[in-house]
């Protein structure tokens, strides 16, 4: 079994967001990047799982610039057999899934893994575009992954529930929370790593159908009004009367 | 050219974000000064009402396949019928199977996608719109530049308007391709309105001690008739089923009222739930960060506070 799995950097979760150049870029002075966790957590290690189980590789990509090493490795430390960078700073999601499905064209992946957003752009668009430039079946948010032989179950998160299905590889996967636990690098991984090959990869420029203008940072909330715990009922009357939700 | 609207169906049943989509689709349509249109899929039931909703034109493309979702097969028979109806501009409910057809969509009709828009685009001259980024802590403003445009709409984000009467349903021809996929189940808790869509929600941490005192929280959200939710540590001891976690790595949820209960407030937590348009807040210490950004805050011991706040709810229910 071959699978493939598409790792992105974000924004560490506790990180101060902020902007510069008249708001039109996000300001990463001090800011810490980390593997995207539905990317790290989930997708990487059920393919880890599954190919421990029926043999085969991992290969992990991501498409960006070489700063970008640190979190590949990362990926390679945890037990990816190699990994691809693909060396570009796309701004769309078209981009960067053209770029990864015109790798993954010519290599036959069983699987390809994504996780089910990016948690800084949160797009949840770049595993059905690579489905579409492959033509392949896409399972979004899955949350249960079972594979035998070529042919799957799998469950995925609906809206108050959840959709069970069945597929035969090859498919297109985004990894939702439940698919695995996460798995921490021990020392021999990270010195393995090392020797694991990375692939750089210069890819022909797409040219990108969306790009941001501008950001903006949330209104300030104005200050909690505290209500008196014994006075219920002027909660009841605040939430009717003055905020009118109920 | 027209504004295309996919008109979501559970189970072949139309949801809210499923109105509010076409609600918005009218509105964009008229900005554009073009028609509304609904498409839905499969067998379905009430198709007439989304002219309430706004769509001027009302279509349905019938096929056992279509009966179960399979993006792949939805995608395609949404572009064909994009296609034959000059729409330019496809609009989806930013759900999980939205989720599941924008990326597909925006390759097959080389169209430039933003997923998850809060408002309505900016027209004049270009294309641009807003969507929550860095989940919750900000707002983009995107651009797209292709012809053709596909964005998805953040559930609550917008709003359920009556803009007309019920229409007639036009059933359409198109190429349904094979299924490569089987959907051997749809399990949705029936009766409570999902997450993503709720107006209330009541959720809670691990200020609760154990499972076997939501008896209290569940009694709020029946007495509101509000959706649950819980904090990540909750799902993940299994307090909770996982589908109630909200923040960074749940669900992102902007519910009208958010009652947050025994929750300390940590930012990842925050950053699903920061657009809600109120935002209660009980807990029993007063440095607690939910607090920053609450809209009502109460410093008390739940135990207490919830029971007290149920009976007042109860009684105003009562004589509303
Ligand atoms: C990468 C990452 C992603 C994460 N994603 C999420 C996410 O998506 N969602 C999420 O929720 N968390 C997430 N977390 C976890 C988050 O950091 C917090 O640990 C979590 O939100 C805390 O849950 P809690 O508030 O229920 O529990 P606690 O932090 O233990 O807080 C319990 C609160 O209850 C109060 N309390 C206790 N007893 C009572 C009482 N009797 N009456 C009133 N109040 C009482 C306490 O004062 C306290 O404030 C994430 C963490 C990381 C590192
Ligand atoms: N630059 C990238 N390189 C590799 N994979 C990516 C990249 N951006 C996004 N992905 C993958 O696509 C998933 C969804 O991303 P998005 O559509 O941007 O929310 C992520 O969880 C990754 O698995």
């Amino acid at each position: 079994m071959k699978f493939l799995v598409c790792i992105s950097k974000t924004p560490e979760t506790t990180a101060k967001i902020g902007f510069t150049n008249d708001n039109k870029e996000f300001d990463t002075n001090g800011v810490q990047f980390i593997m995207n966790p539905y990317d790290e957590w989930y997708a990487l290690v059920r393919a880890l799982e599954l190919k421990e189980k029926l043999g085969g590789e991992v290969v992990a990509i991501n498409v960006g610039p070489a700063s970008n090493d640190i979190i590949i490795r990362k990926a390679l430390a945890i037990g990816a057999d190699k990994a691809i960078r693909v060396n570009a700073e796309p701004e769309s999601a078209f981009a960067v899934a053209k770029y990864i499905s015109d790798h993954a064209k010519s290599e036959n992946y069983d699987i390809i893994f994504t996780g089910k957003e990016t948690i800084d752009y949160n797009g949840s668009e770049v595993p059905g575009m690579i489905a579409e430039f492959l033509d392949l079946p896409f399972i979004s948010y899955a949350s249960k992954l079972e594979l035998e032989g070529s042919s799957a179950s799998i469950e995925r998160d609906i809206e108050g529930g959840v959709e069970g299905i069945k597929l035969d590889t090859p498919f297109v996967l985004s990894a939702a929370k439940g698919l695995a636990e996460q798995r921490i690098p021990n020392m021999r991984g990270i010195m393995m790593a090392k020797r694991k090959p990375l692939e750089v990869v210069e890819p022909a420029v797409v040219e990108e159908p969306v790009s941001i203008a501008s950001f903006e940072l949330p209104e300030k909330k104005e200050g909690v009004k505290m209500v008196d715990p014994e006075n219920m009922e002027e909660l009841v009357r605040l939430l009717h009367e003055e905020a009118k939700v109920i | 050219m027209s504004v295309l609207v996919f008109a979501e169906t559970i189970k072949g049943k139309f949801k809210k974000a499923t109105f509010e989509a076409v609600t918005y689709g009218r509105k964009l349509a008229d900005a554009l000064s073009t028609d509304c249109i609904a498409l839905c899929l499969g067998d379905v039931t009430g198709a007439e009402d989304l002219g309430i909703y706004g769509a001027s034109k009302i279509l349905n493309v019938k096929d056992d396949a279509l009966n179960h979702f399979d993006s792949q097969i939805y995608t395609s028979v949404i572009a064909q019928v994009a296609g034959q109806t000059s729409s330019d501009v496809i609009v989806l409910s930013h759900s999980a199977n939205g989720k599941s057809l924008i990326g597909r969509l925006s390759v097959k009709m080389n169209a430039g996608s933003v997923s998850g828009v809060n408002a309505l685009p900016n027209v004049d001259g270009s294309f641009s719109v807003s969507k929550g980024v860095f989940s919750g802590k900000a707002f983009a403003t995107y651009e797209i530049i292709t012809a053709q445009k596909v964005i998805s709409l953040m559930g609550n984000s917008f709003g359920v308007q009556e803009l007309g009467s019920a229409g007639t349903v036009e059933t359409i021809s198109a190429d349904v391709p094979a299924s490569r996929l089987t959907v051997t189940e749809v399990q949705v808790s029936e009766g409570t309105v999902p997450l993503p869509e709720a107006e209330l929600v009541v959720s809670a941490g691990r200020g609760m001690k154990g499972p076997e005192n939501w008896g209290i929280i569940e009694e709020m959200a029946d007495i509101l008739g509000a959706t649950t939710a819980c904090s990540r540590p909750v799902a993940d001891s299994d307090w909770r089923p996982h589908h109630e976690h909200v923040g960074q790595t749940g669900i992102a949820i902007r519910p009208n009222l958010y009652i947050a209960i025994g929750i300390s407030g940590a930012i990842q937590h925050l950053a699903g739930v920061n657009n809600s348009k109120v935002i209660v807040v009980i807990n029993k210490d007063p440095e607690a960060p939910f607090f920053k950004a609450a809209t009502y805050g109460i410093v008390g011991d739940l135990f207490d506070v919830v029971p007290r706040l149920n009976d007042a709810l109860r009684k105003f229910k009562a004589e509303a």
